[in-house]
């Protein structure tokens, strides 16, 4: 028998600590975190709870202070700056509350862009691009500046370019933060989309439409794990509507 | 149940099962389905109430049918209920009773409890997303009751946050 594959994301101990003047600040106290492929894991918590700390650090973005990092079974967290940069090129997708989009680039060169970088041929970049935006409501803008879009455009631009590249592992942090609903309806599609065709995603979301889609939600507290698991079904009895999820006045 | 009736009634007269259909028809999955015994029920308290009239209306070929009217004083009746400010979402809240009461006796451990809530509201956004789907995208009335429940339940969740914060 061959062994499992190795879990995408693997985490030992990881401790990030800021200094503050001179005051140690501890952000993440010791996470042990173990994502296997094709898992879509929501992270909850109250602000300051480390999340975004974590999600950075396992992106290669924030330097740990100690313990381990694995990426696809290989050691992640010794590795340089530009060994990170090319390792996060080629199987990191990223979408951050702010979107980094390049401003002197179209719409449909941003999202194809990092596609082209690990090495798609045009054609490929180009047929990925129509269909991401078009799943997310933005077909008509591929043209468009970035600084043209409204923040919700290029929130969702910000998604489909991470989405370009089909990842290995996509890291999100607060990725619907500047959507209205109807807006969040699309990236929820899409998120369940692709999460149906095997895509790794962790995700950093006070949102929990979009957590309740994850098969895994991992709660933090003061820069550690305290509970993890899946979001089971609703604990009532079946029935033919799901009308009484709904429960009006009268 | 009674206002909703009354309302139906102020448009047009109409016996229990078309009451029943209306119902269904407006808010679509997003509200339980009535059941035809409660909505006799409920006509038949209106009208010992003086809110509702009946009239026995005859058929050709099968038992009379009972049609219901609003009366003057169910047409009042529903006024005061349509012109008076309806009341706030809930501030008692059951698990907040067992979250501050449960730990003084040792039956159960804080953090616990905020975990198995918060996956048990989690679940229930699930549902509501699925049912979301599931709903006729054109009934504008049940996709809004249904985006009107996931806003609470989010409310919920960041309350559960800053319990977990405060009380921790």
């Amino acid at each position: 028998m061959s062994p499992p594959p190795p879990p995408i994301v693997n985490t030992v101990n990881l401790v990030k600590i800021y200094q503050n003047g001179g005051v140690p600040v501890p952000a993440v106290r010791g996470v042990d975190l173990q994502v296997e492929a094709g898992q879509f894991v929501a992270v909850m918590g109250p602000s300051g709870s480390g999340k975004s700390t974590l999600v950075h650090m396992i992106g290669g973005l924030d330097a740990r202070t100690s313990g381990e990092i694995w990426l696809d079974g290989k050691r992640a967290d010794t590795l340089n700056e530009s060994a990170w940069a090319l390792l996060r090129r080629q199987k990191i997708g990223f979408v951050f509350q702010f979107f980094n989009l390049v401003a002197n680039m179209t719409v449909a060169d941003n999202v194809e862009l990092p596609a082209l970088l690990a090495g798609a041929s045009p054609r490929e970049a180009r047929e990925r691009r129509e269909y991401l935006l078009g799943e997310l409501g933005l077909a008509d803008r591929a043209d468009a500046a970035p600084a043209q879009l409204a923040g919700g455009e290029q929130q969702r631009v910000a998604l489909a370019r991470a989405l370009a590249n089909r990842p290995s592992l996509l890291l999100a942090d607060e990725p619907t933060g500047n959507l209205d609903s109807r807006n969040t309806r699309d990236v929820l599609r899409l998120l369940s989309e692709v999460h149906r065709d095997g895509q790794t995603i962790i995700m950093v979301t006070h949102d929990a439409r979009v957590a309740s889609l994850a098969d895994r939600v991992v709660s933090l507290l003061d820069g550690e794990i305290v509970d993890d698991g899946a979001v089971g079904p609703a604990r009532r009895r079946p029935r033919a509507t799901a009308g009484d999820v709904v429960e009006l006045r009268g | 149940m009674r206002q909703s009736l009354l309302a139906l009634l102020a448009k047009e007269p109409a016996h229990g099962y078309e009451l029943k259909q209306a119902l269904e028809q407006i808010f679509g999955s997003a509200y339980p389905s009535p059941n035809i015994g409660q909505i006799y029920v409920t006509l038949s308290r209106l009208e010992k109430d003086g809110l509702v009239r009946v009239v026995d209306v005859e058929q050709s070929n099968r038992p009379n049918k009972k049609v219901y009217y609003l009366t003057a004083a169910g047409r009042e009746a529903l006024d005061v209920w349509v012109d008076e400010p309806t009341e706030g979402p809930r501030v008692r809240d059951e698990f907040f009773m067992k979250l501050v009461l449960a730990p003084m006796t040792g039956i159960a451990d804080r953090m616990a409890l905020i975990s198995r809530q918060r996956r048990h509201y989690l679940a229930l956004m699930r549902d509501l997303n699925e049912l979301a789907e599931r709903t006729d995208q054109g009934n504008r009335v049940a996709l809004l009751l249904i985006e009107g429940a996931m806003l609470h339940l989010q409310a919920d969740l960041d309350w559960l946050e800053r319990c977990q914060e405060d009380l921790s």
